[in-house]
């Protein structure tokens, strides 16, 4: 496959960026996303070029590392992260346009590589539970419904990639954080601090200067892990249930 | 976040949009079912019309009801415009850098047109209080004082017609997503057959509020109320 690349290039976070283009050939169908990518830095490489400055880690779609704008869409084409992207998904010939997420919560760090912190601080305001150390509790001590377990299970596959707030046309990282008060919520253990789990973590996000959701479902189309639009509405539910306790 | 409000949050303030929202959503269906009385003549309609301003008496002075309901829309007003406007500049600068290339996945048209749909309707409803509340505005040059005159005086102009069915587009579209979005900003959808039902209902609430209002001015341009 041949295929004309424009990329989003900036040196680093306070740096004026601008797209380039590359010319890629010999692109076979079979490669991962990243994969091709590698390739192409091998090309800059020879040219004497910087090469191109993208995440990734586990490239097999568990870590939430690889976030990419692919032509206009999050992770790309398909519902997957892009490390699990091939390029059979595209077209010889065709033009891709590749961008960092953007979001002024995710500052780019450089080229396409952006700074995810404001969802480690997310979680760290209330995505937890307080429990106390020590040998493994009895695993049926505390019973949990089977549905409850299959759906908090289900919701807390969120890698944390951020494609929610990279496809909301507001920024808002309200899928991300209905996940996990979803997932949390739903389970014995999450009951304690459940309102003020979800006080302090919809404060901490509107604190680091995401969007409030209009439930387009922009997000939830983009979601690598098909979270359902249903955790906003959890989420929702949760915020309410705690103002009227009075937090 | 020590000390956090959940009041302070941007999820309290679509609840103030989910509220406010509901309450014009009643106002305009009750709007509509005396907007339909029309069809029943002149008589009817006028009555109706002085009708609305004597419930309630003698318990309530003369209009006393309608201004009831009149403080309560404006309050829902400002609390609706206070909230979309807060919300919108939020949005705005969580994303201070567009993208070169955007697609639109899994959003509905009438999701993304929200805001400036928002903005049509207020327009819009500045104009119709002029035109029928609070001016009298009767572009033919007939009485005002007969709201069943007036009524037909302006629809039989073919352009504020079509104003008020552009309007009512603008309108249902904004329901259709509106709807749904309030009962899910309200916790009400949290299962896949539960936001389903959302929003089938939105949908046929807003074809019915659409259809409903437009069926008036377009059965006067048809001639089919007529003075």
């Amino acid at each position: 496959m041949k295929l004309t690349l424009k990329i989003w290039r900036q040196s680093g976070p306070t740096a004026e960026g601008a797209i380039h283009t590359y010319q890629l050939d010999d692109v076979s169908p079979d490669m991962s996303f990243l994969e091709m990518l590698d390739v192409l830095n091998e090309q800059l490489n020879d040219q004497g070029e910087e090469p191109v400055a993208f995440d990734s880690d586990c490239r097999e779609g568990i870590c939430g590392m690889c976030g990419l704008m692919i032509n206009g869409e999050a992770h790309g084409p398909e519902v997957t992260t892009t490390c699990q992207l091939h390029m059979r998904s595209f077209t010889d010939g065709e033009t891709i346009t590749i961008e960092p997420w953007r979001s002024d919560a995710f500052p780019v760090v450089k080229d396409l590589v952006v700074d995810r912190g404001a969802f480690d601080r997310i979680i760290q305001a209330g995505g937890y539970v307080s429990v106390n150390t020590g040998s493994a509790p009895e695993a049926h001590s505390v019973p949990v419904p089977k549905d409850d377990a299959d759906r908090a299970f289900n919701v807390a596959t969120c890698i944390g990639c951020g494609a929610c707030v990279a496809a909301c046309p507001n920024g808002s990282a309200s899928l991300f954080m209905g996940a996990k008060v979803t997932h949390l919520g739903l389970l014995p253990q999450g009951q304690p601090e459940r309102d003020e789990r979800v006080v302090n973590m919809v404060a901490q996000h509107d604190h680091e200067g995401f969007g409030g959701c209009t439930n387009i479902g922009a997000c939830t189309a983009a979601c690598p892990k098909e979270i359902p639009l249903d955790v906003i509405s959890q989420l929702n539910k949760d915020l309410r249930t705690a103002i009227k306790h009075g937090h | 976040m020590k000390g956090a409000r959940a009041s302070r949050t941007t999820i309290a303030l679509k609840l103030g949009m989910a509220v406010s929202g509901i309450l014009f959503l009643g106002f305009v269906l009750a709007h509509m079912y005396g907007n339909l009385k029309a069809f029943a003549g002149h008589d009817a309609f006028n009555e109706y019309a002085e009708h609305l301003r004597e419930i309630g008496e003698p318990m309530l002075p003369h209009e006393g009801l309608l201004w009831i309901l009149r403080v309560g829309l404006i309050a829902a007003l400002v609390v609706h415009v206070y909230c979309a406007v807060v919300l919108w500049r939020r949005a705005a600068r969580a994303r201070g850098t567009h993208y070169v290339m955007k697609k639109h996945t899994g959003a509905t048209r009438a999701s993304l047109m929200m805001r400036w749909g928002g903005v049509t309707i207020l327009l819009f409803l500045i104009w119709h209080l002029l035109n029928f509340t609070i001016g009298k505005v009767n572009v033919q040059g007939g009485a005002t004082n007969d709201p069943y005159n007036l009524l037909v005086d302006t629809f039989d102009v073919w352009w504020l017609t079509l104003i008020y069915i552009v309007a009512m587009l603008a309108l249902g579209a904004h329901l259709h997503h509106g709807i749904w979005s309030a009962a899910q900003t309200l916790g009400w959808t949290g299962t896949a057959a539960k936001r389903q039902r959302a929003k089938t209902v939105g949908f046929v609430i807003a074809l019915i509020v659409t259809v409903g209002f437009s069926l008036v001015p377009l059965a006067v341009l048809a001639g089919i109320i007529t003075k």
